[in-house]
């Protein structure tokens, strides 16, 4: 890794800290409490901007996992890898952010409503494929198997967003509200701390990224090193 | 026209090769029937009621899927252990031909078991109205998950966990299938209502082209060794 590199993902991190030290002070001083949902609103912020991270997450798998299968090049599965690692998380956050926000506001932890919903099956697709990478029996397979099973994940995901809006169509309504996005009204301040917070964690989610694909370089280059140990 | 021969070529061996086995065949169509069993104690489903359009659908449905992936995991895990997929993959025979002919003896099997299935469903539970359009709907989500299930079947057979690992991929990745199909055989149930299925039938139509297509497009990259 050249130092210019080095300087410039450091640089990224530091980006990413100043703006979610700026995220956070927008989002619980600077944006107005709203007028219906009062102060819990606020994790809002922190929801979508998970949301974001966790989508981008499963398209950057899908992205990687074709190049792997075009080029066979070690490093693209490393990407791939990493990123279904951080999407889990990014994605946990965001279902559990959503539990948060809908028990006060709904008066349950969990509803079938489209966006949950949808984000469920996300989930369930990066567990299974890092299941698959776990249970595979070699490496060359791993990242074939994987590959092939993130692009069909990410080819996924608008579906599962159609139908479970079509599925909503059928099913009782519960919350109305949530049939055409957000019903409340966001202020131009609101807006602002949402992008701040959004961009915030789009930075995060691809500073960890590289962080994580340099952790298994190196890890690979200790096995190549052991190898060579092991074989004088 | 050579590659349709040879299409037809692998769906004849898998009849072929699922004829002489018949008894496990017809084990995978008696598990579907227990399903049903089954599912008849758990809701207390009476026959010819109100709760069979409503509940009927999901219980056809679930019916279907459990039986089809033993089907579609068999499909590829008999071709590893006998070690006929590397003689197939050594034929002069395109990949995609063998995944093609692979989803159409998989389409073809799952359609006699759920026709089955089906009979038994009406003769045990007496659905008040059932509108024909279900055949076509059966058909279209069976093409669906044949195309799905035969590329991820390819995959799991390739892991140590495969019997568990089938399910955990194909189930997260076939759900818009099944909201899509069950709301439509809900339809078919209640044929009078004004549901509108328009958009479960698009979306349908949707899973199968796309995934038929990526899948096709994929295989060469699960089977190669």
């Amino acid at each position: 890794m050249s130092r210019l590199s080095n300087r410039l993902t450091d640089l990224l991190g530091l980006t990413a800290f100043a703006l979610i030290i700026i995220g956070l002070y927008m989002a619980f001083l600077y944006a107005p409490t709203e007028v219906n949902m009062g102060l819990v609103y606020r994790i809002f912020f922190f929801h979508l901007a998970s949301v974001a991270a966790g989508m981008i997450g499963i398209v950057v798998v899908a992205i990687a996992g074709a190049a792997y299968l075009r080029t066979n090049a070690r490093a693209w599965d490393r990407v791939a890898e990493a990123s279904a690692e951080i999407g889990v998380m990014f994605s946990t956050a965001a279902l559990v952010s959503g539990s948060i926000w809908a028990k006060p506001i709904w008066g349950v932890w969990w509803t079938w409503d489209p966006r949950l919903t949808t984000f469920l099956i996300l989930w369930l697709i990066y567990i299974a494929y890092l299941m698959l990478r776990a249970s595979a029996r070699d490496d060359a397979r791993v990242a074939r198997f994987s590959a092939v099973f993130g692009i069909l994940g990410a080819l996924d995901v608008p579906l599962v967003i159609m139908s479970s809006r079509i599925w909503r169509g059928i099913s009782p309504v519960l919350f109305q509200e949530t049939a055409q996005g957000f019903t409340f009204g966001l202020t131009g301040e609101m807006t602002q701390t949402l992008f701040v917070a959004i961009a915030a964690f789009i930075l995060l989610y691809f500073y960890l990224l590289i962080q994580r694909v340099r952790l298994e370089e190196i890890r690979d280059e200790v096995v190549a090193i052991k190898r060579q140990l092991a074989a004088r | 026209m050579t590659f349709l021969r040879q299409v037809a070529a692998i769906i004849r061996k898998d009849l072929t090769a699922e004829l002489r086995t018949i008894e496990i065949s017809s084990a995978i169509i008696f598990f579907a029937l227990i399903v049903l069993i089954i599912f008849n104690f758990a809701f207390e489903l009476q026959v010819g009621s109100q709760e069979i359009q409503t509940l009927g659908p999901g219980v056809l449905w679930v019916a279907f899927a459990f039986s089809s992936i033993i089907g579609l995991g068999r499909s590829l895990a008999v071709e590893k252990d006998k070690g006929s997929l590397d003689g197939l993959l050594l034929t002069p025979v395109d990949r995609g031909a063998i995944y093609l002919g692979k989803v159409a003896s998989n389409f073809i099997f799952t359609s006699v078991m759920e026709a089955i299935t089906l009979v038994a469903f009406i003769i045990l539970f007496n659905p008040p109205s059932l509108s024909l359009l279900l055949i076509p709907y059966i058909i279209l989500g069976t093409l669906g998950l044949s195309a799905v299930g035969t590329l991820l079947a390819a995959v799991a057979s390739g892991t140590l966990i495969r019997e568990v690992m089938l399910p955990i991929l194909l189930f997260p990745i076939s759900i818009p299938l099944f909201m899509a199909v069950i709301a439509l055989t809900r339809h078919a149930f209640q044929p009078a209502s004004l549901l509108d299925i328009s958009g479960s039938l698009s979306l349908l139509i949707a899973f199968d082209v796309i995934f038929l297509i990526v899948a096709f497009l994929l295989f060469e990259y699960v089977v190669e060794e």
